[in-house]
């Protein structure tokens, strides 16, 4: 199908692109990678009188690392999120995400901050966001807002984020160094959606593990960090962590998968991350 | 440069300049028209293949900038100041041709829907290999072409053309270093 039609400006400054989408309300939005607006724009399910092109705006893209704050600008594409140096030695977790984003023609082109702005629950990057402790740094009109990633994702494809707002950065912190991470997803085919995911985050304590952070996609209408499934971890109980998430998860039910098998892929991945971070190897506590 | 600054305003329609498989051109465009339908359209430029037009079956796959994406998830407006590649300007230069051959005596196409589109992907795939001097494993070739749909061929055959195109080709890169 065809797109329908709308009017098109690539502002060359962020105030400018806050100034269009402040004057056009509701019938403006931002456009970013296009990796997922333009898919909706060619078939009919959005029909926006003007898209604000982002990507001539000088500083949005790249990555740069300052007082412990890795600083990942929101036009930075998925690709190289995922291969910048500094993400790679930093922030281990997001490289090894990247790879499960959709394709390769796909992430060259999407965006971190379109991702982030469109949070679909079945995604790495707000996971990511939550399991790193993110910082979602917004401009609108003469504002500037950061709001903690815990904060942002509110549901499905909803956010913190006002009508004429930009995501213009997200922060991690640099994690300590103690810190051990994992990443799982499990989908039908590389590349499709996950049926369940898993960006995971702790600090060594003795033989355990501490500030366990789990966050969960795939499962639910947003990311979730499993708190409690994290509590159990910390306790050294992982079948107990594995038990938990049925409790902390509300699967989607859908003809293809039964809620009770992604929650089941849930748990199996719970394993193989517990594993990982615990610096056991294999899949020893798979259920 | 005055076109595109006229880009900066609210337009249903805007000029574009861009460097199309090697030569500049220009065009007028309506905001809604997605890059796959501009090269077709006004280019004649029918190797861009459109099967799903939303990104999912990878026959649009074009080079913008050195780099492979969806035409049909980019607007033409978009192409503005930028490179773009197509499987034609790729099998005009050569850079493509023994990929071509490999697909050929592989059996890598059958209708050719895809074949485009795949050999798009496999460029880059291929021209990564060789900045990072290794050769792909059949399960990176995979992962690659794994947007690609073809709904003929069982994919084994497309991997074996590219398995074997990267490895004759950091074959003659060794010769040439030794
Ligand atoms: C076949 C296919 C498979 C895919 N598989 C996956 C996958 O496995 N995992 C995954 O994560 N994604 C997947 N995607 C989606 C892709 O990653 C998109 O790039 C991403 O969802 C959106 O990023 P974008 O930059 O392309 O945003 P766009 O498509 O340009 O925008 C998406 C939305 O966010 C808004 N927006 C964008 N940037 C900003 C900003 N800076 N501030 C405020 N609002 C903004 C837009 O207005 C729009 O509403 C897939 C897409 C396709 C076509
Ligand atoms: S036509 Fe572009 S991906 Fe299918
Ligand atoms: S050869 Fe027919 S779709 Fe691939």
């Amino acid at each position: 199908m065809k797109a329908p039609d709308f009017a098109y400006a690539r502002p060359a400054s962020l105030d400018a692109a806050l100034a269009l989408l402040a004057a056009h309300g509701e019938d403006a939005v931002p456009l970013a990678g296009g990796q997922s607006l333009v898919t909706a724009l060619n078939m009919r399910l959005s029909a926006p009188a003007l898209l604000v092109d982002l990507n001539a705006i000088p500083g949005l893209a790249g990555v740069t690392e300052a007082e412990g704050i890795v600083r990942i600008g929101a036009l930075t594409r998925h690709r190289d999120v995922g291969t910048a140096e500094t993400v790679r030695a930093r922030l281990p977790l997001l490289a090894a995400a990247m790879p499960h984003i959709a394709h390769p023609a796909i992430r060259n082109r999407g965006t971190i901050g379109g991702s982030v702005a469109l949070a679909d629950p079945a995604t790495e990057w707000p996971a990511c966001c939550l399991a790193g402790g993110a910082t979602i740094v917004l401009r609108g009109p003469g504002t500037e807002r950061r709001v903690a990633a815990e904060d942002f994702f509110l549901g499905l494809y909803t956010t913190a984020l006002e009508p004429g707002e930009i995501v213009t950065t997200v922060e991690f912190p640099v994690p300590e160094s103690d810190s051990v991470w994992a990443f799982e997803e499990l989908s039908r085919r590389h590349g499709d959606y996950a049926l369940a995911g898993l960006a995971a985050t702790a600090r060594r304590n003795g033989a355990g593990l501490r500030d366990v952070r789990l966050a969960f996609f795939g499962v639910a209408d947003r990311p979730v960090l499993a708190r409690g499934a994290a509590s159990a971890l910390e306790a050294g109980d992982v079948a107990g962590a594995q038990a938990a998430l049925a409790d902390e998860l509300d699967p989607p039910d859908d003809p293809a998968t039964r809620a009770a098998t992604r929650l089941q892929l849930a748990r199996v991945i719970l394993g193989r991350a517990a594993s990982r971070m615990l610096g056991r190897q294999g899949g020893s506590q798979d259920v | 440069m005055s076109e595109n600054r006229a880009s900066e305003n609210p337009d249903r329609e805007h000029a574009v300049a861009f460097t199309l498989n090697g030569e500049a051109v220009r065009a007028r465009v309506p905001a809604r028209m997605h890059l796959g339908d501009l090269l077709r359209g006004a280019f004649g430029l029918t190797g861009v293949h459109l099967g799903c037009e939303h990104g999912v079956c990878g026959a649009c796959t074009i080079l913008v900038d050195g780099r492979a994406v969806r035409a049909c998830l980019m607007l033409g407006v978009q192409a503005d100041g930028t490179r773009v590649e197509t499987v034609e300007g790729l099998t005009e230069s050569g850079r493509i041709r023994d990929l071509q051959d490999a697909f050929h005596t592989r059996n890598a196409l059958q209708c050719g829907y895809c074949t485009p589109g795949m050999l798009v992907t496999a460029a880059e795939l291929l021209a990564e290999g060789e900045e990072a001097g290794d050769v792909p494993s059949r399960d990176v070739i995979r992962a690659a072409i794994s947007g690609n749909y073809c709904r003929c061929t069982g994919y084994h055959a497309i991997v074996d053309a590219v398995a074997v195109t990267a490895q004759a080709r950091h074959a003659a890169r060794r010769e040439v270093a030794e």
